[in-house]
């Protein structure tokens, strides 16, 4: 990269316009000045070009030269990427420490994947086979959970002419040759993409698979399907980086992309401390040792935030090709949304709604469109799951960004703002709040969890709103007018949200339950309010009901009764018949 | 005019000293606080500018925009006076750069870092760029100490932790000076001897407010452990803009470089954000909410994520910036965007403080997101978390009860209402109010706690476990 192509004529914070004299292309990735600092080429007018830098541009001044790279921005794909934390242009954070000391000097250039770490590679061809794009030629053991499929990259095939045998190798090694007619083509362990294009796949496919991320609110009333799309809105301190960090670390996918676009710095350091000794219950390995981060926090340069999330779902997409499931965590849509518009600001363009930039909906369409359940190159199925936050002003869901990105989600979480004043987490509204996975996921809950799940679900959410209609006329009478069949409805709400929606994170018993416990624990509070309510017909009292065992038992089963001991649960049901049958029996 | 200066200049001096000492007489455009200059050379965006006016007065702006042969200034100090003809502009080849050494405790400086307690220039080799770098997120440590402060409303319920930001938002007129005088009084790690270097940041407040700040911080016999930085309401609005810069340049040299434990107060915020917008308006930007900058969440978070733990030093910095929301809004741009960067926030209530309690503290809509991690056994105590969480769902159900008491009338409330209405009570009465002398510790502040959750039966409580409603709470009901 020496090739001089133009030379900066006005600095203007991220966003430089420069003199072009040679050929540039549109989203050319770039280096600016004597440090060397990373930008893309956002817009070519004559032989005038407008650079967006990547990093801080104090110091910059005009007449400084610009280097050309000739290929777009792109991101290395191969062995390494797991458990490594990298800012919004793939820059590895750890590497970067160990020359800059605490802070992120300008011009730091480190290779996004270790170039001198050997990794033990096993080839799945021969010679002579005929591989096309996406195809696997060998395999590398990532870490013990992930193995790592190395894929001919895609618009290459052809024959194999040699292939390494088993062994150590570094990344830039070479393992393989194919050849197409005249052409040669040498194959490494790694492979470059650019970012801003999707990874090419075979076929769409529609999902009937549920990802379980152990959250009771999100699986049981909002299920996401993989290779769904779900918005998390909700105003500062409801509760949404909670909500991202409990999926990323107990969702069912096999490699979670985690992008922190403009948020806290110690929220990475909080997953960096945390990930490493937590335990993903499916494999018994650490999470981290599933998890690729990506971190643009709010006081890195405002540029690589518009590129961090596409650097993540590159990625996402590289391991889908392999046949992962993957779930990608981008917090905060909004974030990157402001970027955006400041960018459009700073580039001068005519502003659309609230200053962000007409094209927002194409951005947020093309995002979102990138999840989705895949046939791979390779014909194997795997998934990318796009879970975004969205940090709306004011918690006014009416502004632009959470307007356009309902239009492109199937599953909206509403945050709101008086469950976590209550301290009622995960602050997610049951009223508010939507999935259209449902159905789709139906069959395979009532297969693995309960036969009259979808029926057991529906009557919870029938009393959910009846309960919200109630709460209308209770804020004028007061609940002790109603009688006892409506007061009933009351309690059974009070408790299924109390037990079953709200969920404590900080427990170790509560921050994860299976598909079993929730489908049990939703069943035992329906049939509570079943037979409760033939009982209270039957000459029992709502006070007396209250005064059970069962009720106590139903009160604590969350905290009480871990994942493996579902008799206990049983336990309960069974319990609970005929206890409250003895309420309606006249004698007392 | 600039051409000539600049031959004559290049008689005297060889091409490298005059590339160091840049300077232009004559300037095209004075708009608001900005200057433009035109026919310079080699101007780097963000640099340090000097401009003396025709008397030779100096005054210090910085880059904001740089093209070929013209730049854009802001000017900190104002541009009341500067013509267009006789200004000369110096550029000095580096952004801002203010001096650091541990001797400045104890000092008062203006917004730029110049002493105007009538002392001497701080000796010292160490000049700090003012606007900072980004720590690196794999260097952070994770914030867990906890900061006893003495008040109920914030040690129990929203939990300041030692490197965290957790802003105050107040409204005009509410008691937050107090209370700031307060924490800063108290705050102290239990079972450490630290006592903290204060850094003390003001924006556009008034001369009298900055003198309270004084006298209570000489009063507590602190004064020795404070700098301040201020660029009071009659100094120029672009000042402000430098101010926190400066002041957390210091703060991150006495925390990371002399391993210092720091408690940085910036007020106003709101001031600093006025000035933001004024210059972006002069500027000509495209506005985005209520004309403020679309930038301004970047620019906030470049200020408020300077707080926090660095793992290769033993210092922290803790922010407590405080910011009045304009009418009392909290959704106001400004503090809706702070809280979406710092830790956390402590609102206060004018109702409250109408009702004469002090510190008027709203206990729901406040937070402490890094609470978690600083409380709990070995932090605190075991019982924390659930007293706190019980607390709070308690409290919410007091709110509804009241607005359902206003509706129907107290008497027609039931028995378990009538226990909420006297648990609020004591709740606001007792729990969060307290004397300004009054440094409560954890331990008296949880004790307190239960004492409220015994006003509420058993059957109510459904955050605590059987054994700490065992050990702890005891109901008392008159009635039965």
């Amino acid at each position: 990269m020496a090739i001089v192509i133009g030379k900066v004529t006005r600095v203007l914070g991220p966003v430089v316009h420069a003199i072009a004299n040679a050929k540039v292309q549109m989203l050319e990735f770039v280096e600016v000045g004597t440090e060397r600092l990373i930008g893309e080429v956002v817009r070519l007018h004559g032989n005038q070009i407008i650079i967006q830098v990547y990093e801080d541009t104090t110091g910059l001044t005009p007449g400084v030269e610009v280097y050309g790279s000739g290929m777009p921005l792109s991101v290395e794909l191969g062995p390494g990427l797991i458990g490594t934390i990298y800012d919004g242009v793939q820059r590895p954070l750890t590497e970067i420490k160990k020359v800059s000391d605490q802070y992120i000097h300008r011009g730091i250039k480190a290779p996004a994947l270790d170039r001198n770490k050997k990794w033990s590679f096993e080839p799945v061809v021969s010679p002579g086979t005929i591989v096309n794009s996406g195809q696997i030629i060998g395999t590398v053991k990532e870490t013990v959970s992930i193995t790592q499929k190395i894929l001919v990259p895609p618009n290459i095939s052809g024959k194999v002419i040699s292939i390494a045998p088993p062994g150590e190798y570094r990344i830039e090694d070479k393992i393989c040759v194919i050849e197409n007619g005249q052409v040669r083509r040498t194959l490494s362990l790694f492979q470059r993409w650019p970012v801003r294009q999707p990874r090419p796949i075979k076929n769409r496919l529609s999902t009937s698979q549920p990802i379980i991320t152990g959250q009771r609110v999100i699986d049981t009333l909002f299920p996401i399907a993989k290779g769904g799309t779900v918005a998390i809105p909700g105003g500062f301190g409801t509760g949404k980086t909670m909500v991202e960090h409990q999926i990323a670390k107990w969702s069912d996918a096999d490699v979670v992309v985690y992008i922190g676009c403009g948020e806290r710095g110690n929220e990475m350091t909080d997953v960096l401390t945390e990930f490493p000794q937590l335990i993903d219950p499916r494999t018994g390995q650490p999470l981290m040792e599933r998890t690729v981060l990506i971190a643009n926090t709010s006081n890195m340069p405002v540029a690589a935030r518009e590129a961090s999330i596409y650097t993540g779902i590159t990625i996402a997409e590289y391991f889908r090709d392999m046949g992962y499931h993957v779930a990608v965590m981008a917090d905060s849509t909004s974030r990157w949304a402001e970027a955006l518009r400041e960018l459009s600001g700073r580039m001068e363009e005519m502003p659309a709604e609230e200053g962000f930039p007409a094209y927002l909906p194409t951005r947020l369409a093309e995002f979102y469109e990138r999840a989705g359940y895949f046939e791979t190159l390779n014909q194997e199925n795997g998934s990318v799951t796009i879970v975004g936050a969205i940090s709306p002003p004011g918690g006014d869901f009416s502004e632009p960004v959470t307007q356009h990105t309902k239009r492109f989600v199937r599953n909206f979480l509403a945050l709101d703002r008086d469950l976590a004043n209550a301290r009622h987490y995960p602050a997610i509204s049951w009223l508010d709040s939507y999935s259209d996975y449902v159905e789709m996921v139906t069959a395979w809950w009532q297969e693995k969890a309960d036969p009259d799940w979808a029926e057991l679900r529906q009557e919870m959410l029938d009393l959910l709103q009846k309960e919200a209609k109630l709460q209308q006329v209770v804020k004028l009478v007061g609940a002790d007018v109603l009688p006892e069949s409506q007061r009933l409805i009351l309690e059974v709400c009070t408790l299924f949200k109390n037990v079953f929606l709200q969920q404590s994170a900080y427990d170790q018993i509560d921050t994860y339950s299976t598909v079993q416990k929730q489908a049990k624990m939703l069943r035992i509070i329906v049939s509570f309010y079943r037979i409760s309510a033939d009982v209270l017909r039957h000459g029992a009292t709502l006070y007396k009901v209250k005064r059970t065992k069962t009720f106590r038992a139903i009160k604590n089963m969350k905290y009480e009764i871990s994942n493996d001991e579902i008799d206990k649960l049983d336990q309960i049901l069974a319990n609970m018949t005929q206890e409250l049958a003895s309420l309606s029996r006249p004698n007392f | 005019m600039s051409q000539i200066k600049k031959i004559n200049e290049m008689n005297k001096y060889d091409q490298a000293e005059l590339l160091k000492y840049r300077e232009y007489i004559g300037i095209q455009e004075v708009a608001g606080p900005l200057i433009c200059i035109e026919n310079i050379h080699n101007v780097g965006y963000n640099e340090l500018v000097e401009i003396r006016d025709e008397r030779g007065e100096p005054r210090i702006g910085q880059v904001l925009e740089a093209n070929q042969s013209a730049a854009v200034i802001q000017v900190f100090e104002g541009t009341t006076g500067l013509s267009l003809t006789g200004t000369a502009v110096r550029f000095h080849g580096a952004p801002l750069r203010i001096p650091v050494t541990q001797e400045m405790l104890g000092r008062i400086f203006d917004g730029l870092g110049r002493p105007i307690d009538g002392g001497p220039e701080p000796l010292t080799n160490e000049f700090w760029d003012a606007n900072g770098e980004s720590i690196n997120p794999t260097a952070r440590t994770y914030p867990t100490t906890f900061i006893q402060t003495g008040i109920s409303a914030i040690d129990g319920m929203n939990t300041l932790v030692n490197g965290q930001k957790l802003p105050l938002f107040s409204g005009p007129g509410l008691s937050h000076d107090r209370l700031t005088a307060q924490i800063v009084r108290q705050a102290k790690i239990v079972g450490r001897e630290v006592s903290f270097a204060i850094v003390f940041a003001a924006m556009g407040i008034k001369h009298d407010i900055a003198q309270y700040f004084i006298d209570n911080f000489r009063d507590a016999g602190v004064l020795e452990n404070v700098v301040m930085f201020l660029s009071l309401a009659d100094a120029p609005s672009v000042e402000r803009l430098i101010t926190p810069r400066s002041a957390l340049t210091m703060a991150e040299y006495l925390a990371f470089h002399e391993n210092m434990q720091v408690l940085v107060v910036m007020t106003d915020m709101t001031n600093y954000c006025e000035a933001l917008r004024e210059i972006s308006i002069a500027r000509g930007e495209i506005p985005s909410r209520k004309s403020y900058p679309g930038y301004l969440y970047s620019d906030l978070a470049s200020l408020y994520e300077r707080a926090g733990m660095v793992d290769n030093s033993t210092g922290s910095i803790t922010q407590v910036p405080i910011l009045s929301m304009p009418n009392d809004d909290i959704s106001h741009p400004i503090p809706d965007l702070t809280g979406y960067i710092t830790e956390g926030q402590i609102v206060l209530d004018r109702e409250l403080f109408q009702q004469g309690i002090y510190p008027p503290i709203a206990l729901l809509p406040s937070l402490s997101r890094l609470m978690k991690d600083g409380i709990g056994e070995g932090l605190t105590r075991a019982d924390h978390a659930h007293l706190a969480s019980q607390l709070f769902a308690a409290y919410a159900r007091v709110k509804e009860v009241r607005a359902l008491a206003s509706v129907i009338g107290e008497e027609e409330l039931s028995a378990v209402d009538h226990s909420y209405l006297k648990f609020g009570l004591a709740m606001e009465n007792k729990f969060i109010a307290q004397k300004e002398t009054d440094d409560r510790s954890i331990y008296e502040t949880l004790d307190l706690g239960w004492k409220m959750l015994s006003l509420l039966p058993r059957e109510e409580l459904q955050r605590i476990t059987e054994e700490e409603a065992q050990q702890y709470h005891h109901y008392q009901n008159e009635n039965e």
